[in-house]
């Protein structure tokens, strides 16, 4: 099965053995995408509550996007660069997970949710973003995010638990 | 440590202990908790921590980004108490006699005597940090070894389980 091949020749690359074989480059990597993913769930979440309208209301939508989304774009290509490499490490395991395998579906989500979130009702968000109570679409946007969010960590989470 | 060793054996025994050892879905969801907790609390000592150096909400006053964001470095850190505390009693030895997790407790009390320094800072002169009169250089001695704890703190704990 090509997905196998696949698996097979990304541990077999000689970045992926060595850090299977290292005792602490694994944890070193996992520490930084630990940092990383904090850094992405706790700035996202801040727009997802503005969003929501539970806080920041006194800021503009689109200001407190400019603020933060920089920070979570910089914090998540850290993420998805350290867990490339922790994947590459044991690929075969964690292709076969179901949480990895979950935890990846989920972020297609949130990248689906973002993209309709863009597409669709930010179009007029110079119109509502000042608002302190924010179209539906904007509010149902926020909560997908956050609820997709949490999930991905307590999926995440969960691959450690689940390896065979 | 005698006395450690002890503590931790006792504690081990545990009906508490035992039962988080028991139900395999204890620990991953504690985790969870505790990770999303550190996220918040991270982070909102961070947006405080950026706007005291001047890179992020720069055009707002240093009160209302504390106002907003303060709160949240407190409040949650009763989550981390608590989810902590679980999962020491489910593994005793492995958090209490680590020195990593001794490390991360040692950081920890560095990061709330610096969160509570620069509340008192904020708080004793409402103008203070405010860009245009403020000097950055107190503002980025209490803000720079604040983001250094936070993320010593981070390493820490996902070290615990390797040391």
């Amino acid at each position: 099965m090509w997905f196998d091949r696949l698996l097979t020749w990304l541990q077999e690359t000689s970045i992926a053995m060595a850090i299977a074989e290292s005792n602490i480059v694994f944890p070193w990597i996992e520490s930084v995408h630990v940092l990383a993913i904090v850094l992405v769930v706790g700035t996202i979440s801040i727009v997802d509550l503005r969003l929501i309208g539970v806080a920041s209301l006194e800021r503009p939508v689109n200001a407190l996007m400019r603020e933060i989304l920089p920070y979570t774009w910089g914090a998540f290509a850290v993420a998805a660069t350290t867990g490339g490499l922790l994947f590459c490490s044991n690929a075969m395991t964690y292709g076969h997970n179901f949480f990895f395998l979950g935890k990846m579906a989920l972020l297609v989500l949130a990248g689906f949710n973002m993209a309709i979130f863009h597409v669709f009702s930010a179009r007029d968000m110079h119109r509502w973003s000042a608002d302190r109570r924010l179209p539906l679409t904007a509010k149902a946007a926020g909560a997908v995010s956050l609820g997709l969010w949490i999930s991905v960590v307590a999926f995440g989470r969960w691959i450690g638990f689940t390896l065979q | 440590m005698h006395w450690l060793n002890e503590f931790c054996t006792w504690l081990d025994a545990t009906s508490l202990s035992q039962a988080i050892q028991t139900a395999a879905w204890v620990t991953p969801t504690v985790q969870t908790i505790h990770i999303l907790a550190v996220a918040v609390v991270v982070v909102s000592a961070l947006m405080i921590d950026l706007r005291l150096v001047g890179v992020f909400a720069a055009n707002q006053p240093l009160k209302r980004v504390s106002a907003r964001f303060l709160p949240l470095v407190w409040w949650p850190m009763l989550v981390l108490l608590a989810t902590g505390a679980i999962m020491i009693i489910g593994e005793p030895a492995r958090a209490l006699k680590s020195p990593i997790f001794q490390l991360k407790m040692a950081l920890l009390v560095g990061a709330i005597a610096i969160t509570g320094i620069q509340q008192w800072l904020i708080r004793r002169d409402m103008s203070w940090g405010d860009l245009a009169s403020g000097s950055r250089r107190v503002a980025s001695l209490v803000a720079i070894p604040s983001i250094a704890l936070w993320t010593g703190i981070i390493f820490a704990g996902r070290w615990i389980a390797y040391w």
